[in-house]
């Protein structure tokens, strides 16, 4: 990619500022602390809200790597990394989805079987 | 089939594609197609320890094994090394080779740094008899975890050979590539790690 006379160019779609990486840093080190916190401390009552709540700061601060971290955006690449990220994203919610909603039912739809049973199981 | 082919003969063959519109970042590209698979790696593995992650075979739970505040400073350890790793990115912009070096160095640092408190957590989890083949969680964890781990380890190996590129080369185009390519890498396995501190340990703990 370097036969090209530009030489400007040839590390393009890659502009990276030394503020836009301290914002990503700081935003993720925040919404790194709080799930720790909530979880260490034990801050919530239920554990299943704290559950819910570590989950989406983990979704949080996935979008904002990828955006402070890995310079993603509609243009990079005329759009194509984008797309790629967004059909994995789909596949991935496909399969994590699918894998726990059909295993969660073959559990509770499985015979019950007595301890002794399961002990001479082959 | 032969009319088509003898139909222009002797005229100069015309090509369409005269190579004006290739993309760019073909390698930049191709290389995020790569990390988009490994991604469905991850998830697959994620998947197996969603299913499988309180499977305990009256083994220890999570919550018995998992020593948050270690997790924690590994968690620190691979944020640090993100933002200086993206330091060397910067440096690379601004043409100055021995700065791209030394926040090559510190990254890597603190890439060992991680690995070698997985590696004690690995070994102490093992000695105390709660090694992979205890239970089905036990084996999910180790998979996911040790799978994330040893990208980790091999992107510390990529980093150091591209030291020595760097060193001996220069910041030549081929050379910024390589860096980019292998920013990205770092950068995804920080977020794989993202879902891996939030799903296996942290909700790993909670009754």
């Amino acid at each position: 990619m370097s036969d090209h006379a530009h030489d400007h160019h040839d590390d393009s779609g890659y502009h990276a500022t030394v503020k836009g990486y301290v914002v990503g840093f700081l935003l993720s080190m925040l919404l790194t602390a709080i799930p720790f916190w909530l979880v260490m401390g034990s801050v919530l009552p239920s554990p299943r809200v704290t559950a819910f709540v570590v989950l989406a700061f983990a979704a949080v601060q996935m979008v904002v790597h990828m955006v402070y971290f890995l310079h993603m955006n509609a243009k990079a690449e005329g759009g194509w990394s984008l797309l790629a990220l967004v059909f994995t994203a789909g596949l991935v919610v496909i399969m994590l989805a699918g894998s726990i909603w059909v295993m969660y039912h073959l559990n509770t739809n499985m015979m019950p079987m007595a301890a002794e049973a399961m002990r001479n199981m082959p | 089939m032969s009319s088509t082919l003898t139909l222009n003969a002797g005229a100069a063959p015309v090509f369409y594609d005269n190579g004006d519109h290739h993309p760019q970042q073909g390698t930049l590209l191709g290389f995020w197609l790569y990390l988009m698979s490994d991604c469905l790696v991850f998830a697959v593995l994620f998947a197996v320890y969603a299913v499988l992650g309180r499977s305990y075979a009256a083994g220890p739970t999570g919550a018995e094994l998992f020593e948050l505040p270690v997790v924690a400073l590994n968690t620190a350890l691979l944020l640090f090394s993100s933002i200086t790793y993206g330091f060397a990115m910067i440096a690379m912009q601004h043409g100055k080779k021995n700065a791209v070096l030394a926040w090559l160095a510190i990254t890597g640092l603190l890439g060992l740094g991680f690995l070698s408190l997985e590696i004690t957590e690995f070994a102490h989890l093992i000695h105390e008899g709660a090694g992979p083949q205890r239970s089905a969680f036990l084996s999910a964890f180790f998979t996911l975890v040790g799978t994330h781990g040893l990208h980790v380890a091999f992107g510390t190996i990529w980093l150091v050979t591209l030291m020595a590129q760097v060193r001996k080369h220069g910041l030549i185009a081929a050379n910024k590539r390589r860096l980019v390519c292998l920013s990205m890498f770092w950068h995804f396995l920080d977020v794989v790690w993202i879902g891996v501190f939030t799903f296996v340990y942290l909700m790993g703990v909670l009754p």
